[in-house]
Formats: C-alpha cells, sequence, structure tokens
C-alpha cells in the first residue's frame, strides 16, 4: 500500500559500501563540478562515469522508475520554457549564429540554440543519476551522521533524520483524518467543485497541523528527556568512520573535479564552443 | 537502611499560567531500591509529581516551586534535564511519540549520542541494553514493525543504556494490550530485582501493577499525597473508594460477597490471598443472587459475510470473516494488535472495499454505498478526538456534518441542541473547542456523529488514556445511547469494559473470528485469551482459588451485582 518510491534498499555493492559522509562529499562536488561546466566533453564523460556508477550499484529501476518520469516530464517543460523566453540565447553566449529554420515571430531555431540546451540536457543527465544514486544507496540513518561530519550543526542534521522517522506517522494521521472528515460529508473527489473542495481540505488541514503539534511537543519531551542539545558535540550510533576506500573516493572525485574545472576554463571561458 | 534518593521536603508547584498550585505540600522520601507505585486520578498532580522527578519541571514547563526536592542529595533546581537526565531514566506513555530513532538500535543509543559515548563502547551498551530488555534480535528494525510490547520495550532498552539510577515508568501500561501489559510488569519486576535500581510506577491501572510485588503505594488527590502504604494495608483500607480509582475485582468480589478485607489475608494478590472461610461465603453470594432481565430478543442489523480483506495482495488481514451485530445492543470487538480490529471498522464505515464476500445493513447489501452514505447510517468515533475536530467554536462543530448535506439552517439548530443535550454538553455550546477537556472533546465528538442520526455508532478505544471516573461517565453515557435504540459497537482491548458494558464479545485473531460469546466466558476460555493477548479476568482466578463449582459463574454474578451497585 505505501509507496516505496526513492527509499533506501539493504545491500551491497561498492556505492553502498562506502560511507555516508564520503557519498554526500562527492554528491556535493559532482553537482557543482556538473553545474559550473559547460564543456561538452567534459559533460559526455561525466555522464559515461555516472552510468557506470548505475551499473555497479545494482540498484533496481522499479525503485526510481516513478522518480524519474516525473523529472523527465519538468526536464522537457524547463527546454520549452527555455526556447519559449529566449529562442536566442545560444546565440548570445557562442556569439555566432546559423539559422536552420524559422518557426514563428521572433522563434528561430539556430545551431547554436540547439547545442546550448544539448549542454543543459547533459548537465541534467549528469547530475541527477548521481542524486538518485545518493539518496537510493544511503542508509536514511546515516545521512544525519554524514550532514554533521560535513560541518551541519547536529541539531539541523537531526530534524532531516526526525523528518524521516515521522512522515509514515504523519502520513497514517493523514489518512485517519481524510477519513472522518469523508464520513461527516466532506467530499475531497472530484465530484465536488474546485472552491469547494479547496475549503474541504482547507478542513482536514486544520486537525492535522493541531495533532502534528501535539505530536512535537511530545517528541521534544522526549528527546529533552534523554538529553539532546545538553552538550556542543554529539555522536552517531550509525556514523560510520572513514576507510580507505572513502579516501580513494574523495580522491578520485576531487581530481575529477579539478580536471574538468581545467578543462573548462583553459580558454577563459565557461561555454565550450564548437562553433 | 539505604539512603534517600529522591526527597520532596514540604514542596510545592504552581504552573507559569496558573493561579492555584498543582502540587501542594508534598513530602515523600524514596529510598535507593526501593520499588514504588503512584496512583491518583487523573488531574490528582501524579504526572506532575513525575515531572519534578525528571526536570521537565522546572526546565521544560517552567512555574514557581517552594520547599525542597533533592534527587541523589542534590538540589534539583540546581541540576538541569541534561544531568538528571544521567540519574533518572524516563520511560513516557505513549512508545510511538518517544520512538526518535529510525531503527531500534538508534533508538536506544540516542541518550548515549547525546552524551558524545563514542562509537565502540556506544555500540557494545546498545547492544547489552537490548539484550537485557528482550529484544537483542530487533536493533535493525524501524518502528512500523514493531508492536506495541516491543516499542515498550526499546523505550526500555534505551533507559537501560543510560546506566541510570532511578527508572521512573510515566502510565506504562496506557497502550499495551492486558497480555503485554502483564508481561510488561513482569519485566520491570525482574529488572529491578537484578540490578536493584530504583522503580517509580505512575499508573491508574492498580490491578494490573499489582501482578508483581511493589513496595509501598502512594495515593496522590488534587495535588496532596491522599496516602502511602504498602500494598496489603492500603487494599484493606477503603481508601481507595474515596479517591475515585478502581480497587482490584476480586476484592470488590469478596467484600460484595461479605468477606471483610485484613492485611493478614494478604489482599495484594489474587494467587496469595488467603481464603479461608471465604470460599462458602463467595459460594452463597452467587447462589443466591438471580439476574433480574432475561437476554433480549436479537434482530440482526449489520451483518458481514465472508469478508476477506488486505491492504498488500499476498497477506490478508481478514480471512472470511462472518458476523452479526444485533439491533439495540452493544458489541465488544477485541484481539491483539494487527487482527483486524481497526480494518472491520474501516470495511463497514466504506473507507475501504472487501477484496471478497459482502456487508448487509437491514438486509440490504450496502457495497455500493458511498462512504457519505454509509455515515448516515454508521457512525465512526476515532480514538485520537484531535483528529476529528476541525472547527473552533463546538455549535460549529456538530453542525459541520448537517451543514454539508443542506439541511435547513432552522433543522440544524433544533438537533444540535437536541444532542448537546444528550451529550451533557449544552451548556458549553457556545465554547471554544480548545477550552474542553480530553473527555469533553471525546464527547463533541460523538455529538458531530450523533446528530446525523446514525442506527450503528462504532467507537474506537472510547476510554483509553482514561481514569476511572471518567471511564465510568463515559460508559453511562453509552450505555444511554443504547437504551436510545442505538447500536454501540466498542473496538477494545480494555477488559474491565468488556466485561461491565458490552452484552457479547467478537474476538479476532490471525483475520479470523476465534470467540463469539458473552465477555465473561470469552474471558474465562483460556485459549481465546491467549489468542486476543487479553488476560484470565482475577475474578476467574479468585473463583478457581476458592474451588467453586462454576468458576464462570462468580464472573457472572459479579458483573450483573456491580451494575446495580453503581446505578444505585
Amino acid at each position: 500500500m505505501r509507496a516505496r518510491m526513492l527509499t533506501y534498499t539493504k545491500q551491497d555493492s561498492p556505492v553502498h559500501r562506502l560511507s555516508g559522509a564520503a557519498k554526500l562529499i562527492v554528491f556535493i562536488a559532482w553537482s557543482l563540478t556538473a553545474m559550473i561546466t559547460y564543456d561538452t566533453r567534459c559533460l559526455v564523460v561525466m555522464l559515461l562515469i555516472s552510468l557506470v556508477l548505475f551499473k555497479v550499484s545494482t540498484v533496481r529501476f522499479q525503485d526510481y522508475a516513478f522518480v524519474l518520469y516525473f523529472i523527465l516530464f519538468f526536464f522537457l517543460l524547463n527546454h520549452l520554457a527555455i526556447f519559449l523566453f529566449s529562442p536566442l540565447e545560444g546565440t548570445r553566449i557562442y556569439g555566432t549564429r546559423h539559422d536552420l529554420f524559422h518557426l514563428a515571430g521572433r522563434y528561430t531555431v539556430t545551431a547554436e540554440q540547439l547545442f546550448y540546451q544539448l549542454n543543459i540536457a547533459l548537465k541534467y543527465a549528469v547530475v541527477i543519476p548521481v542524486a538518485l544514486l545518493f539518496l537510493l544507496t544511503t542508509d536514511p540513518s546515516e545521512f544525519a551522521a554524514s550532514l554533521n561530519r560535513i560541518g551541519v550543526n547536529y541539531k539541523i542534521a537531526y530534524s532531516v533524520s526526525l523528518a524521516l522517522r515521522y512522515i509514515p506517522d504523519i502520513q497514517r494521521d493523514y489518512e485517519n483524518i481524510s477519513f472522518s472528515a469523508q464520513a461527516r460529508g466532506i467530499d475531497l473527489s472530484r465530484k465536488e467543485k474546485l472552491p469547494r473542495r479547496l475549503k474541504n481540505i482547507v478542513s482536514i488541514l486544520l486537525p492535522l497541523i493541531l495533532s502534528s503539534i501535539e505530536r512535537i511537543e511530545k517528541i521534544s519531551t522526549a528527546m529533552e528527556l534523554r538529553g539532546f542539545g545538553s552538550g556542543r558535540k554529539r555522536t552517531w550510533y550509525m556514523g560510520r568512520p572513514f576507510t580507505g576506500r572513502d579516501y580513494f573516493a574523495l580522491g578520485l572525485m576531487l581530481s575529477l573535479a579539478a580536471a574538468a574545472l581545467i578543462i573548462t576554463f583553459y580558454d577563459g571561458s565557461r561555454f565550450y564552443s564548437i562553433f | 537502611m539505604s539512603k534517600a534518593v529522591i526527597e520532596f521536603t514540604d514542596f510545592s508547584f504552581t504552573y507559569r499560567a496558573q493561579q492555584e498550585p498543582t502540587l501542594r505540600g508534598i513530602n515523600l522520601s524514596i529510598r535507593e531500591g526501593e520499588k514504588v507505585l503512584i496512583v491518583g486520578p487523573s488531574g490528582s498532580g501524579k504526572s506532575t509529581l513525575a515531572h519534578c522527578i525528571n526536570g521537565l519541571i522546572p526546565f521544560y514547563y517552567p512555574g514557581e516551586t517552594a520547599g525542597s526536592l533533592r534527587i541523589m542529595g542534590q538540589e534539583q533546581q540546581e541540576q538541569s534535564i541534561a544531568a538528571l537526565s544521567q540519574t533518572v531514566g524516563t520511560v513516557l506513555q505513549d512508545p510511538d511519540g518517544q520512538f526518535v530513532g529510525l531503527t531500534v538500535g538508534e533508538d536506544i543509543a540516542f541518550v548515549l549520542e547525546n552524551a558524545a559515548v563514542p562509537l565502540q563502547e556506544m555500540k557494545e551498551r546498545v547492544t547489552a541494553a537490548a539484550r537485557a530488555a528482550g529484544i537483542g534480535d530487533l536493533l535493525s528494525a524501524s518502528p512500523q514493525e514493531l508492536s506495541g510490547g516491543q516499542k515498550q520495550k526499546t523505550m526500555l532498552a534505551g533507559v537501560l543504556a543510560g546506566n541510570v539510577d532511578i527508572l521512573l515508568f510515566d502510565e506504562p501500561l496506557a497502550s499495551l494490550d492486558p497480555f503485554t501489559g502483564t508481561r510488561t510488569i513482569e519485566h520491570i519486576d525482574r529488572l529491578q530485582r537484578e540490578t536493584g535500581k530504583t522503580v517509580i510506577i505512575i499508573e491508574h491501572r492498580l490491578e494490573e501493577v499489582l501482578h508483581r510485588p511493589v513496595d509501598r503505594i502512594i495515593i496522590m488527590n488534587d495535588g496532596v499525597i491522599a496516602c502511602d502504604l504498602p500494598p496489603a494495608e492500603l487494599l484493606s483500607s477503603g481508601l481507595l473508594a474515596g479517591t475515585g480509582l478502581r480497587e482490584p475485582l476480586y476484592l470488590t468480589a469478596l467484600r460484595y460477597a461479605g468477606v471483610a478485607v485484613t492485611p493478614d489475608l494478604q489482599p495484594q494478590h489474587p494467587e496469595l490471598i488467603r481464603l479461608e472461610g471465604a470460599a462458602q461465603r463467595l459460594e452463597q453470594w452467587v447462589d443466591g443472587y438471580r439476574e433480574q432481565s432475561g437476554p433480549a430478543e436479537a434482530v440482526p442489523l449489520l451483518e458481514l459475510k465472508e469478508v476477506t480483506f488486505g491492504y498488500e495482495r499476498e497477506t490478508a488481514v481478514l480471512d472470511k470473516l462472518s458476523l452479526t451485530v444485533n439491533r439495540g445492543e452493544m458489541l465488544a470487538i477485541a484481539g491483539r494488535n494487527g487482527a483486524g480490529k481497526s480494518t472491520v471498522s474501516k470495511l463497514i464505515c466504506g473507507f475501504y472495499k472487501p477484496s471478497s464476500g459482502s456487508i448487509w445493513l437491514n438486509g440490504r447489501d450496502i457495497g455500493r454505498d458511498t462512504i457519505k452514505e454509509r455515515a448516515e447510517r454508521i457512525g465512526f468515533v476515532m480514538q485520537n478526538p484531535n483528529h476529528m475536530l476541525s472547527k473552533t467554536l463546538l455549535y460549529d462543530e456538530v453542525a459541520f456534518g448537517l451543514k454539508l448535506r443542506d439541511v435547513p439552517e432552522e433543522l440544524i439548530r433544533e438537533r444540535v441542541h437536541g444532542v448537546l443535550r444528550i451529550c451533557g454538553l449544552h451548556a458549553f455550546r457556545e465554547w471554544p473547542i480548545s477550552a474542553l477537556s480530553y473527555g469533553q472533546k471525546k464527547r463533541v465528538t460523538i455529538a458531530s456523529i450523533l446528530v446525523l442520526e446514525p442506527e450503528i455508532i462504532i467507537l474506537d478505544e472510547p476510554t483509553a488514556g482514561q481514569d476511572y471516573r471518567h471511564y465510568n461517565e463515559m460508559m453511562e453515557f453509552l450505555r444511554g445511547l443504547s437504551s436510545r435504540g442505538i447500536t454501540v459497537i466498542m473496538i477494545t482491548h480494555d477488559m474491565h469494559l468488556m466485561l461491565e458494558y458490552a452484552q457479547r464479545a467478537i474476538v479476532l485473531a490471525d483475520g479470523k473470528k476465534a470467540g463469539d460469546d458473552r465477555p465473561e466466558r470469552i474471558l474465562t476460555d483460556r485459549s481465546i485469551v491467549e489468542k486476543a493477548n487479553l488476560r484470565e479476568t482475577s475474578l476467574y482466578t479468585l473463583a478457581l482459588r476458592a474451588g467453586l463449582q462454576q468458576p464462570e459463574e462468580l464472573v457472572r454474578t459479579f458483573i450483573a451485582f456491580d451494575r446495580e451497585v453503581r446505578r444505585r
């Protein structure tokens, strides 16, 4: 019944074996690199690497299929929007103009625009698999410990873990509340007209918010009673110390990032041009 | 004599938002290694007392204190919650709310993590604590996979891992079924004997806690300590009755039979109590009492026919379940967690559709009726009233269901006022809901269902977390509804409720019907009791110990007699 989307499954692979903190650092460095560079060669290489990583990690397609389709949809929407709002962005960036064909009004398809949008697409393709991979192969329990390790205050890091802990409970509350609301006669289905439906949803939200506040009060007393927030530091039961493997992965990532950035900025511009 | 670990001297406390002190002139000393039970009706200040011991007062709930409270010889005010958490380990009443970790292991480790214990040592201590609590093989389980009892054990292990000197249990039985509750009490007892720690239990379910011996019982009433006695003397004193607490049923039965309860009878446990001479009295009482009314005629109102249902395709929660609810009866549905009790009510209300089988109301298949249509004939009251209340004013809340059905304004007013009178809420009709007590809120939710004039009302744990006085009020109210011809179905594992108010009890186990009979027969049938995680009633234990010919007769006589006594 419960949607098991983007959830961690316990598996054994070289990617799973890396510590959460190492994966988090790799993920951040990877995304930054991909965001900075517009060098098609670097992006293609990174894409290949990310596909290899996916293969190595042995995660199952059905674990992320839905999210992938969802992202794909926004990806297309984004491309459409780029073209609609600035059809000559590529020309502006690369400084040349090769018209391919004219559509209507100010919309002309240029080779530069296509190349620019190809690069954007590549960026997506490079970042998304690694983001998915990070979520799918990192034990949520270890996530908070990883955040804390890279310097995030432990109170903030722990709130991430708490959110993960209580999402299923709040889902259950929501289900119960909406059931009883429907029994009272509140129609949430499409049969109801939109304004009334929105009003009906609000009357479900109020008890949900109140019961969540009640829950928060309970949790915070329980945490307080168990000494949370008293010290400046805390240790993590699920934290894993760095091993040789982790240092190796970090080293690899840093050299990759350095190489990509050097190649990108070698000629003084972020944008690699074929024109 | 061992030293005092907790010492209240002329201690008083007033919450910041209140004028009157909640605790007044408390003088109490608890010695090392003692096992103390603190009882009292809700609002008596027993939880406030617990909060003083674990430091939530004054560090989390601020207020005025007077007098002194020393914990391990140190003034409490001069410490902090974190410092106190190294000495006092608290197990709170709702194990769900305090389970902060994503797995059992993490949750046990929480207190160690916060004390920045190194990883290696932490792992060892967590494993040891989990083993001591009896959940050594569940370290990587998530809270959703655990039963109520296992969650409670996790809490206990979390406290043990911290190596505290004092264990404080704040209503540990509130969310457990009777069987698991019994196990918890046994477990606490064993731990206390093995480790010699000081144990303080705060509960209002006296009989359940006394399943294992305690050194002293302290009764709180109205912010003061009403009495502080060893169990045998307290139970013989008759002081319980004055405080709105319920004495163990077997003792009430003995009193009804005319047996004087004295400390040398060993009245603290039905297995210990000395019954020389009492057996004959009991026998006479049972023989001499004749029940007034016979069973009413049974007319089927709601029928489930071979209903099968599962949330996931492979696992069936209900397996070809058939049951009948008769018009005007009060029916209890019992069973352990996951036996399908709540699922049955959700199917009846139409929240889910059965994968096979049918549901009939008044001889008509209601399989195609919508949730809204069914709600006009079958009302459903959830356990937590806060899940149902969506308006700020009481009147609007009760009128809501009618407004949504476009009933004319005048008729709404008439019906709402009528229902408020039945529910004893008419005086509060102008009040905001937030100003009402928990029990009153619960009544508001019932009123908001009754206003639709259903034939059946289903209540999920109608008395959960309420003390004896409120329990009585609620149940008498439901009986009043029943006498108005409304059929009442109660989903519960409260055995007192079942015994005293249900005319019939249906027990579910593994999605099937394990029993369907009068509650006194259900609660004296060992195999059903085991299947449903219930507990044999102490009345039955008493009857067996007294060597009565027909032990169920004692149970039946007691219920009928007790009902009359309470009605007087």
